[in-house]
C-alpha cells in the first residue's frame, strides 16, 4: 500500500501544487511477467478494473486516475531462458493505449534485435505519445534513486487475525470470473455472459431478476436489448432508471403466460423504465390485457372485413399480402391487445372463406 | 570532571514554600549567582503527613475554592517574579500576552458558583516548551528556521492541559528540535541553571527544568527522547518524569525522532508531576501510536502507602568510572534511605546498557534526517529566497538550521544511505532490541531500576564544546 502524492499543475503564469489527494491510499498491484502480447495485458488491466468495480473499493477510471497502469516490456530469442533487458513504458491513459504501447514496444525491440542492435535497449523509462502512436525516451535519465527507507515509526503495527481475515473473505461479492462460470452453467451464451459480468450493477439487476423466476434467456434478452438502448440513449446507469428486477420478472411473465402480448410489453418496459410504476397497474390503468378470446377475436375481424370490402376483393384476388392490413386494422380497433398469433390464423381462415 | 557540588540537598526535607508574609525582593542582577535569593510566590503553606513536599496544583486549587486567593493574583505574582527573574535565566523564549485574561475567566467562573466544576489544572501556570506547538503564540523549536512561526493548531498535550483549565505562561528555551543536552544549543538564548547562573540547565528541556526551578511556573511541558526531560530536571534540582512511549500524544510535538520522542512533565513534586501526566495523557486518534492503555485506573496519587518490601535494583553500570564521585554518594545515600523505608535493594548489572548511547545515535538521528527534512523553506517558516528550487531547499536550511542540527542530520542520511542500513540502522534496532530484553528480565526480579539521571552535575556554560569544523 501507498500514499497518493499531490499534484503539480503548469500554467502560463506558473505552477500549483494541488494537495487535495495527497495522502489517499493507494493499492500497488504487480503482475508477474508472464503476459505475451498487449491484448492480453489490456485484457489483464480491465479485469482487475471489473474486480476493483466489482468490490466497490474504487470506480477504477484510468481517465480520472483513479486505475493508473505502467508495464514494463522485454524480448528475449527463442529458446533463451534469462530475460532481456526491460524497459518501462509510462503515460498510459486508457486500456487500448496499454495495447498498442505493448505492442508497439515488443516490435521496436524485435526489430533491433533484428538489426543485431540488441544493446542499444537500454533499460530506461519511455513515454507513450498516444499522438504519434509510439514510444520516446524520456528526456533525463536519473540514476538509481537512494531512497534511505527504514520502517515508518509513525504506524505501528497493524496485526490481522486469521479471524478477521476470514471474515472479509466471507463478505466479499461474487466475483467476475466466478459470476461468469455461473452464467455459463445456465446456458447464455459467451456474449451474454461477458456483457451481463461486465458491470456488478448489471449483474446484480440480471441475479435479482431470475430470482424472482423469471426465463434467464429473456430476462438477458431485455436487459441487453431493450434495457441497455434505453441507458445508453439517456446516459443513465442501470441504478438510475425507475424500473425495479422484480417488476421486469413480472413483465416477461405476463408476456409468457400470454396476458399481453409481446409489443405492448415493450411499451410498458419504456413507461417502467422511465416513470416506474407496477406492470399489474399499468396493464390494468391502461386496459392492456391481451384479447385471447377466439370469439371476441372473431367478432373484431368479421367487423373489419364487413368494413372493408374492397381490400378484401383485392386479398380475393390474389394480393395476399393485404393481410397485414387487416391484421393493421384489427390491432388498430383493438388498441393493440388482440393476440397477434390468434388473430393471423382468424384472418387467414376467414379471408380465405368460401362465401 | 566537575567536583564542585552543591552541599546535597534532600528536597523532602524541607517545605516548598514559605508563608504569604514574605515578598519577593528586588533582583540584584551583579551579586547574585543564584536565585535562592528570590522567593517562591505568595501561598498558603500546605503539607501532605509525613513531610512530604506538598502537591502545589492541589494547594492552587483549594487556595482558589476557598476565595484565599483570586487566580489573577496568583497569575500576577507569578508574571512578575518571572519578570524578575528572566534577564538571569532567560528561561523563555516567548512569554504568553493573555495569562491575566485566562486567570480572569477563571474568576469569573468561580464567582458565578462553578468552582466545584473547575478543571483539576485550574489556574496553574504551565511551561510549554517550544517544540510543542501553540496556536496562539509562535513556536519555533528553537531554531532560526522556525522564526516567528505561529501553527494553526495547538498540540493535544497542550490542548488537553487548556481544557483542564492550566494557563499557558509561555514558550520555554530547548536546544534546537530536541538536539542537545545542555540548551547551549538552541537557535535563540542561552539559559541559566537557577541554582549557579554560571551553569547550564541541561537539556534538552532547559527552559522547562529552569522555569519550574525558579518557580516561574507550576508545572511544565518538556519532551525527552534519550534523556532530555529526566537530564535536565536532575540539574535543575526539579522532579522529571519521561512517560512510556505511548503514553501522551505526539501530535503537535515537533518530531526529532518518532519511535523515541516523548512529551514529558516537569514539576517540583512527584504529586504534581502525577496529576499533569494524568491530565495530559489518553489515547489519542491523531497519534497512531499512542496507547489505549488507560493510566491510574485505581491508583491513588497521593495515597501514602509503606514501601517496605519493594524490591529494587540499582544498575550497577549506571555508577562506573566517569560517574562524579558526589553523585555516587547522593545514590549511596539513597539507597540507604531506602532501606530505612523497608525496600530490598540488590545491584542488577545490564551489560548492555553502554550501548545504549550509540545505538541512541545512529537511531535518532536516521529518524531525524527524515523528520526535519520538512523544513525546506517552502511550506512553513523563514525562506532564504533563490532563484531555483534546489537551490531554495539548500540555502534556507543552511541559513535556518545551527550546527549540532546539520550534523545530526548529516549522520542520520549517511547512516541510512544504499548500503550503510544493515550497518548501522539495523544493527541499532538490534541492539535496541537486547537492551529491552535486558531491561524486561531484571524488572521480572525487581519491582523498580534505580539509577542516577546523569552522571555529574550540571557543567559549567561553555564547557561542553562540540568542534563541527575540525
Amino acid at each position: 500500500m501507498e500514499e497518493d502524492a499531490g499534484k503539480l499543475m503548469h500554467s502560463g503564469n506558473g505552477s500549483y501544487v494541488d494537495l487535495n489527494r495527497a495522502g489517499v491510499p493507494l493499492l500497488e498491484i504487480v503482475s508477474e511477467p508472464d503476459m505475451r502480447t498487449g491484448i492480453e495485458a489490456s485484457e489483464y488491466a480491465a479485469e482487475l478494473q471489473r474486480v476493483v468495480r466489482y468490490l466497490g473499493v474504487s470506480n477504477g477510471n484510468m481517465q480520472e486516475g483513479s486505475l493508473r497502469c505502467d508495464v514494463n516490456v522485454s524480448v528475449r530469442p527463442i529458446g533463451q531462458a534469462e530475460f532481456g533487458t526491460k524497459v518501462e513504458i509510462k503515460n498510459l491513459n486508457s486500456f487500448s493505449a496499454i495495447n498498442r504501447a505493448i505492442d508497439f514496444e515488443i516490435s521496436r525491440q524485435v526489430n533491433l534485435h533484428s538489426q543485431g542492435q540488441q544493446d542499444s535497449i537500454v533499460q530506461e523509462t519511455r513515454l507513450w505519445e498516444e499522438g504519434a502512436q509510439k514510444t520516446v525516451t524520456m528526456r533525463k535519465k536519473e540514476g538509481l534513486a537512494d531512497y534511505r527507507y527504514f520502517p515508518e515509526p509513525d504506524l505501528p503495527e497493524v496485526v490481522l487475525t486469521k479471524a478477521y481475515m476470514d471474515s472479509v473473505g466471507k463478505s466479499l461479492p461474487e466475483l467476475p470470473e466466478a459470476k461468469r462460470r455461473r452464467y455459463e452453467e445456465m446456458g447464455l451464451s459467451m456474449q451474454d455472459v461477458l456483457f451481463l459480468a461486465n458491470d456488478i450493477a448489471v449483474a446484480d439487476f440480471f441475479d435479482a431478476t431470475i430470482q424472482k423466476g423469471a426465463d434467464v434467456k429473456l430476462a438477458a434478452n431485455w436487459i441487453m436489448g431493450d434495457i441497455a438502448a434505453y441507458l445508453k440513449n439517456e446516459k443513465l446507469s442501470i441504478n438510475d432508471i425507475k424500473l425495479v428486477p422484480h417488476e421486469l420478472a413480472e413483465l416477461i411473465a405476463s408476456i409468457k403466460s400470454g396476458t399481453i402480448s409481446g409489443k405492448i410489453g415493450k411499451e410498458i418496459l419504456f413507461e417502467l423504465l422511465a416513470k416506474g410504476g407496477t406492470v399489474k397497474g399499468l396493464i390494468e390503468e391502461k386496459d392492456l390485457v391481451q384479447i385471447t378470446d377466439l370469439v371476441d377475436i372473431e367478432k373484431m375481424v368479421d367487423k373489419v372485413i364487413a368494413e372493408n370490402p374492397k381490400q378484401l376483393e383485392q386479398y380475393r384476388s390474389g394480393k395476399t399480402k393485404l393481410q397485414g392490413y387487416f391484421a393493421g386494422q384489427v390491432m388498430k380497433a383493438s388498441k393493440g391487445k388482440a393476440n397477434p398469433g390468434i388473430l393471423n390464423k382468424v384472418l387467414v381462415e376467414k379471408l380465405n372463406a368460401k362465401v | 570532571m566537575l567536583s564542585t557540588l552543591h552541599s546535597p540537598r534532600s528536597l523532602s526535607r524541607f517545605p516548598l514554600h514559605l508563608t504569604s508574609s514574605v515578598k519577593p525582593r528586588a533582583a540584584s542582577a551583579s551579586s547574585a549567582s543564584s536565585l535562592s535569593d528570590y522567593p517562591p510566590p505568595p501561598l498558603p503553606a500546605a503539607q501532605s503527613p509525613g513531610g512530604a513536599p506538598a502537591s502545589q496544583i492541589l494547594t492552587v486549587r483549594r487556595s482558589l475554592l476557598s476565595g484565599s486567593v483570586t487566580a489573577t493574583q496568583l497569575a500576577e505574582s507569578y508574571l512578575s517574579r518571572l519578570r524578575l527573574t528572566e534577564p538571569q535565566l532567560n528561561s523563555f523564549i516567548h512569554v504568553s500576552d493573555s495569562v491575566l485574561k485566562s486567570a480572569q475567566e477563571i474568576d469569573d467562573k468561580i464567582a458565578k458558583g462553578g468552582g466545584e466544576a473547575l478543571g483539576p489544572l485550574a489556574g496553574v501556570m504551565v511551561g510549554v516548551k517550544d517544540n510543542i506547538c501553540t496556536a496562539d503564540m509562535p513556536s519555533t523549536g528553537g531554531s532560526r528556521i522556525l522564526e516567528n512561526y505561529r501553527p494553526p493548531f495547538d498540540a493535544t498535550a497542550v490542548k488537553r492541559l487548556k481544557e483542564k483549565g492550566g494557563i499557558v505562561v509561555g514558550k520555554t528555551n530547548l536546544d534546537e528540535f530536541g538536539m542537545g543536552s545542555t540548551t547551549e544549543g538552541s537557535g535563540f538564548q542561552v539559559t541559566a541553571n537557577p541554582w549557579d547562573l554560571g551553569r547550564v540547565p541541561g537539556g534538552s528541556s532547559g527552559g522547562s527544568a529552569s522555569a519550574v526551578s525558579a518557580r516561574q511556573c507550576v508545572v511544565s511541558l518538556g519532551s525527552d527522547t534519550g534523556g532530555s526531560v529526566r537530564q535536565p530536571a536532575s540539574f535543575c534540582g526539579v522532579v522529571g518524569l519521561k512517560p512510556t512511549y505511548g503514553r501522551v500524544s505526539r501530535f503537535g510535538l515537533m518530531a526529532y525522532a518518532s519511535s523515541l520522542d516523548v512529551i514529558g512533565c516537569l514539576g517540583t513534586s512527584v504529586a504534581d508531576v502525577g496529576i499533569f501526566l494524568n491530565a495530559i495523557s489518553g489515547h489519542d486518534k491523531f497519534d497512531a501510536t499512542s496507547s489505549k492503555q488507560s493510566l491510574f485506573t485505581s491508583i491513588n496519587l497521593l495515597e501514602s502507602k509503606p514501601l517496605s518490601g519493594l524490591k529494587v535494583g540499582l544498575i550497577r553500570e549506571t555508577l562506573d568510572d566517569g560517574v562524579d564521585s558526589g553523585v555516587k554518594s547522593a545514590i549511596n545515600a539513597a539507597v540507604l534511605h531506602m532501606q530505612e523505608l523497608g525496600c530490598i535493594v540488590n545491584e542488577v548489572s545490564l551489560p548492555s546498557f553502554s550501548l545504549g548511547l550509540p545505538a541512541y545515535y545512529i537511531l535518532a538521528s536516521s529518524e531525524s534526517s527524515s523528520n526535519l527534512s520538512r523544513y525546506d523553506g517552502v511550506r512553513y517558516g523563514k525562506q532564504t529566497v533563490s532563484d531555483e528550487l534546489n537551490a531554495l531547499y539548500a540555502n534556507s536550511r543552511a541559513s535556518g538550521f545551527g550546527p549540532e542540527v546539520k550534523m545530526r542530520i548529516l549522520m542520520g542520511t549517511y547512516a541510512l544511505s544504499a548500503g550503510y542500513y544493515d550497518a548501522y540502522y539495523k544493527r541499532a534496532q538490534q541492539v535496541r532490541t537486547l537492551i529491552r530484553e535486558s531491561f524486561k528480565t531484571a524488572l521480572e526480579t525487581n519491582d523498580i531500576l534505580i539509577s542516577p539521571a546523569a552522571p555529574s552535575v550540571a557543567y559549567k556554560m561553555g564547557m561542553l564544546v562540540v568542534s563541527y569544523y575540525s
